[in-house]
């Protein structure tokens, strides 16, 4: 799936990395705990969070992870967007909640990479 | 040449904007010299534990890299309240972190065995009062 698919299932704004929206992703995780992507995450290229602050930007960067996708409308900071930017992170902020764009995006083909 | 890359940081306690920054300058470090991408992410991985655990649990500290041709030792070491139990530390789940803590996505007693998993090595050396060492060494694959 594409990002900008995504974007356009959960009715999503670009925040940063419009640019970058071609780029094709398989796999995703939702969480609001770092700690738990770090331990658990693979290879998924998306993040779902409704956590906003600048070590979500940096836990998706260890991960290699291309998109952080942020549930309940929560809008990154400034500082954040800037360490997006540098590390060519698409941030896209969405209306949906957790369950339900993680729901809408399993229904569309995105897979979980892991159980 | 030399035999070797070193590198040096100085990590700020308790400061959650800058975590994580050492961390990214070796995981970039190592991209650039080449290494597999899955070897820099456990690298990147087990080293960003270590990193946040000194900003959360001791004010921060210092992290070294010294990178070989086969592998990468990570130091980090602080000065910190230290760990009094480190086989309890250890245990998945187990954590001291504040709800502060917590609300930031961090504390869910997940980064110790973590960095067990990653690394090749992991030793951990604390002393109460006195602070805590961790050392990580992770062997390119071949
Ligand atoms: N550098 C350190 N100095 C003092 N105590 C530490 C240090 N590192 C870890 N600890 C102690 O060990 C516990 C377990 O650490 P661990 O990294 O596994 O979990 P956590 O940091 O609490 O949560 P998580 O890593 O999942 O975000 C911590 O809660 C803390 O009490
Ligand atoms: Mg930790």
């Amino acid at each position: 799936m594409k990002i900008s698919q995504i974007a356009q299932i959960l009715e999503g704004t670009f925040v940063t990395g419009e640019e970058l929206s071609d780029r094709e992703v398989y796999s995703a995780c939702g969480s609001d705990m770092m700690s738990d992507v770090l331990a658990y995450v693979k290879d998924q290229g998306v993040l779902i969070t409704g956590l906003c602050n600048p070590q979500v930007i940096r836990t998706a960067e260890m991960m290699d992870m291309l998109c952080i996708v942020f549930v309940r409308g929560k809008t990154p900071t400034p500082e954040m967007v800037e360490l997006a930017k540098q590390r060519n992170i698409v941030l896209i902020t969405s209306p949906r909640r957790m369950f339900s764009a993680c729901g809408k995006l399993y229904s569309a083909g995105l897979q979980s990479g892991a159980f | 040449m030399a035999d070797h890359v070193h590198l040096e940081y100085v990590v700020e306690g308790d400061n959650f904007v800058s975590a994580g920054s050492a961390t990214e300058s070796v995981k970039a470090c190592l991209k650039g010299m080449g290494v597999k991408p899955e070897d820099v992410r456990r690298v990147a991985i087990s080293m960003y534990e270590g990193e946040i655990n000194m900003v959360i649990h001791a004010n921060g500290g210092k992290a070294t890299a010294d990178i070989y041709m086969d592998k990468v030792v990570i130091t980090l070491a602080d000065t910190g309240k230290g760990i009094a139990d480190i086989e309890l530390a250890m245990k998945p789940g187990y954590s001291t972190a504040t709800d502060d803590v917590r609300s930031l996505g961090f504390g869910a007693g997940m980064g110790l065995p973590n960095m067990k998993k990653y690394a090749d090595e992991c030793l951990i050396e604390s002393t109460v009062g006195v602070g805590t060492k961790v050392t990580l060494v992770t062997k390119f694959s071949a």
